[in-house]
């Protein structure tokens, strides 16, 4: 007879091991399903990595995908450190996109060292005060923060829909519902021929990775996470501590917002985030809430996106393939979590287990 | 040898758990009608073993059986067919439901009318000589109640083999005394019951035999009306020990924390303190005695600053406690040790280890935004050479220690802070003979450095033993304070039901 064990904790290489073979196990099952589809599995990998490497322009279109991802991801991993469960990555990018646009749009005029650190702080406040409503009323009165912050997507999604109808419509699109794209003076610079957000990007890795680790805020966050009743013993304000790293949380995403509106987009679309703010939650997770992974992981995943766009036009495969192969991993990775933890052993056999035998 | 007058005989048990051998060739055997008492100290591999007998764990060698036929149990629904029950330290009921239902779910077989059921849990709570609500939901209950249902649980499904992992380290002195003789009942209608505890004087009380367990090995097994506390103590300790508790003569003895007319209301309105009096002095241990839930708690968080007050003033040395927050209490020297039921709840940040727990209160002390891990690791490392706390490293996280280390550790955090005021409430909380010496110790060592400290207890004997001044409460009320060297057992036994107003002063 089989029975399901608790292993002892393995050392980080053994985690590591482990999801990496999660991740080839999760190939060979993908093939599986390109081969049922009549496809040759290796063909379609190849196509996958060449998509998003092949050329100059494969690379920094790659990278583009990955700069909101990656900044999201880390907003969310402020928050989730906290275990504050905000699944709202998605409204507060969305709100840190409108209050930058708003400056992209009626003050192209300024000159550009006033403009872009003005629409870089109009992202952090749209996207942190958008956080910063379910916190307020976490903290008041208790309220449940993953519906909270889930709905505020939508309302969030939907100003943007009301603004592209009514207050900024662009007179010039002949009727059609769209916002006008920015002036060129409002648009971010590039460097390396991809838009200024991934050193953005790679500066907050940085940041958050030493903010978390080695500050007094950060060792506020893990405490507050950890057991509210312990960070009020040891003399925390954790209402304070809750506001502020929702806030912080919002405005990461927010930057991802102004970032995607002011560097890719150029204009506001409802489309800005288009599910970057749910992605980055799993990108978040599966990088174990370290920004240094989250950069690893945010990458994978724009490789995927973008080598899935190949496919398509070279396999005659549907997107919805990718996301099926996505899944696939998705499925593999997250499920592995479960072999760090436990095992299977078989009856009579010595068995490992944690070393919490105490009595 | 006539095997089937045993109801479980485990011969020669191994477990190990990577490395560690929990349990190294152990034997045990209880009869039917008899009650065992499984004694040794934390890590001794008593809970393993109870574990294995409940289908937790799988041992990796040797042979138990069930009366009288071997026996593999390779899951809790086994042991429930075989007919052991197993009522843990953390009580497995679910919250929104009552009585009969907690005691209906999982239990095999058709499910039956409510109607019927209440009257089945009525008939059994009477058997055993106890009332009980069925219709009372699980999260009004006191532990004690529920402690009772999970029995209730075991009996209903016929089981005839009981195991309780210690079940009266939550409960005051009246509810173990009420629990004894539920399990003296239940072994007169022939039901075989081991029970583990740290606490001699219940081995003593309720069992008919001993296994002794020491570090994993098996040492011996005695009949308990041949044996003492000492015998016991030195078989667990594997030395010579004295169950003497110092008392030095408190030096130079000073008020330094002064409560006045104390009132707190609990967050559901009700009196948790009622104007309270009292004085707390330096180098002097102050012991606080009562019945678990009259007030100790709010008053220890009070004075830290974690609940506010309704009426009334703390003095610390003429300035006023209250009003102040957590981290200006802290700053000011008065430090608090609140072991929780969990242990870990609060005070502890269970995925850290000893370092990130060392400056819990201190992190912000330096100047600027990061934090400094330097010293918080020197002290770590003193702590676990000064205080013998196994831990792998100073980095393992606490909730993979045992939970004597981990009371070390939160014990050893608000002694290191050089305290002036320490407040300890439940230090020896589940700890066994050794460990909780060693605490003794600890607090003899402040009191000796002239700090004032309050020890809030559950053993009468202990508190006796350990305070010059016993204060005793009784439903938020303070009844009396009493000399610790005089005061007889009754006077305070007497002063915490609150029948003593004639005796305060």
């Amino acid at each position: 007879m089989i029975r399901i064990v608790k292993t002892k904790e393995k050392s980080r290489r053994e985690q590591m091991l482990l999801r990496l073979a999660a991740f080839i196990l999760a190939l060979c099952a993908g093939g599986l399903f390109l081969l049922v589809l009549g496809n040759n599995p290796f063909a379609v990998y190849g196509t996958i990595l060449s998509g998003a490497f092949r050329s100059k322009m494969a690379v920094q279109a790659t990278i583009k995908i990955m700069i909101p991802l990656l900044i999201a991801a880390l907003g969310v991993t402020l928050a989730f450190k906290m275990k504050f469960w905000n699944i709202g990555g998605e409204g507060q990018l969305i709100m840190g996109g409108v209050f930058a646009s708003y400056f992209a749009l009626f003050h192209a005029d300024w000159p550009s060292f006033v403009l872009f650190p003005v629409m870089f702080l109009a992202g952090i406040i749209g996207g942190g005060l958008w956080a910063l409503i379910p916190a307020f009323f976490k903290v008041r009165f208790g309220t449940n923060e993953t519906l909270f912050t889930l709905m505020l997507n939508y309302i969030a999604l939907y100003l943007v829909s009301w603004l592209q109808e009514d207050p900024w419509r662009d007179p010039g699109a002949n009727g059609f519902p769209k916002i006008a794209s920015f002036d060129k003076s409002a648009t971010l610079p590039k460097l390396f021929g991809v838009q200024i957000g991934w050193v953005i990007a790679l500066v907050l890795v940085v940041v958050l990775f030493v903010y978390l680790k080695y500050t007094k805020q950060g060792y506020e966050i893990s405490v507050v996470g950890e057991s509210r009743a312990t960070a009020t013993y040891a003399g925390m304000n954790v209402p304070r501590i809750i506001l502020r790293t929702m806030f912080l949380s919002g405005a990461i995403a927010g930057i991802a917002g102004m970032v995607q509106a002011t560097g890719s987009d150029r204009t506001l679309t409802t489309g800005i985030a288009g599910g970057v703010g749910f992605t980055a939650i799993i990108v978040a997770w599966l990088a174990q809430l370290n920004p240094v992974n989250s950069l690893v992981i945010a990458f994978l995943f724009a490789v995927l996106e973008k080598g899935s766009s190949v496919i398509q036009s070279q396999f005659g495969l549907s997107t919805d393939c990718a996301d099926v192969l996505q899944g696939i991993i998705l499925f593999f990775v997250l499920g592995c979590e479960f072999f760090i933890r436990y095992k299977f052993v078989r009856d009579q056999k010595p068995a490992a287990a944690p070393q919490g035998g105490n009595t | 040898m006539a095997d089937t007058e045993y109801a479980i005989e485990c011969r020669g048990i191994i477990k190990t758990f990577g490395s560690v051998v929990a349990n190294d060739g152990v034997d045990l055997t209880v009869r039917y009608g008899e009650i065992l008492a499984l004694l040794g100290e934390n890590g001794s591999g008593k809970t393993t073993l109870m574990n294995m007998l409940s289908g937790i764990y799988h041992p990796d060698a040797g042979t138990i059986r069930i009366a009288g036929k071997q026996v593999s149990i390779s899951s809790p629904e086994d042991a429930m067919a075989l007919g052991i029950g197993m009522i843990h330290q953390h009580f497995k009921l679910v919250d929104v439901f009552t009585a009969s239902e907690n005691i209906a779910v999982g239990t095999p077989g058709k499910r039956l009318p409510a109607r019927v059921m209440r009257e089945k849990v009525r008939q059994i709570s009477q058997s055993i000589g106890l009332e009980i609500d069925p219709d009372r939901r699980a999260f009004e209950m006191s532990v004690s109640e529920k402690q009772t249902v999970e029995i209730l649980k075991v009996l209903y499904r016929g089981q005839k083999i009981l195991i309780l992992d210690e079940p009266t380290a939550v409960l005051t002195p009246q509810e173990t005394e009420r629990l004894f003789d539920i399990l003296r009942s239940m072994r007169a209608q022939g039901c075989a019951i081991i029970i583990i505890t740290h606490k001699l004087n219940e081995v003593l009380a309720i069992s008919d035999r001993v296994t002794i367990l020491r570090k994993g090995k098996y040492i011996d097994t005695v009949n308990t009306a041949e044996t003492d506390e000492k015998n016991l103590t030195e078989r667990m300790v594997g030395r010579p020990v004295s169950l003497e508790i110092e008392r030095p003569e408190p030096v130079d003895p000073k008020t330094i924390l002064k409560i006045i007319d104390l009132t707190v209301r609990k967050p559901d309105g009700s009196l948790a303190l009622n104007d309270a009096n009292f004085e707390v002095r330096t180098g002097e241990i102050l012991g606080v005695a009562g019945i678990a839930g009259s007030g100790q708690k709010e008053l220890c968080e009070c004075i830290a600053g974690l609940c506010p007050a309704e009426t009334g003033a703390i003095l610390y040395r003429k300035e006023n406690l209250i009003g102040k927050t957590p981290r200006e209490i802290i700053r000011l020297g008065v430090q608090l040790g609140f072991v929780p039921e969990d242990r870990l709840g609060m005070g502890l940040v269970a995925s850290m280890g000893m370092v990130g727990n060392m400056m819990l209160k201190t992190y912000d002390a330096p100047k600027g935004p990061f934090v400094d891990p330097a010293p918080a690791r020197r002290r770590a490392e003193e702590l676990v050479q000064r205080l013998e706390i196994a831990t792998p490293s100073v980095d393992t996280p606490v909730r993979l220690m045992s939970g004597g280390n981990v009371q070390k550790v939160l014990l050893g955090r608000e002694i290191e802070s050089d305290p002036q005021v320490l407040i300890t409430a439940y230090p020896v909380r589940g700890l066994d003979i050794h460990s909780s010496y060693t605490v003794y110790d600890l607090l003899n060592e402040q009191k000796k450095k002239g700090v004032a400290v309050v020890f809030i207890g559950e053993d009468l004997d202990v508190l006796m033993a350990l305070s010059d001044r016993i204060l005793v409460m009784c439903h938020g009320q303070v009844t009396g304070v009493v000399d610790g060297r005089t005061a007889t057992k009754d006077e305070i036994a007497r002063l915490m039901v609150g029948a003593g107003e004639e005796a305060a002063q």
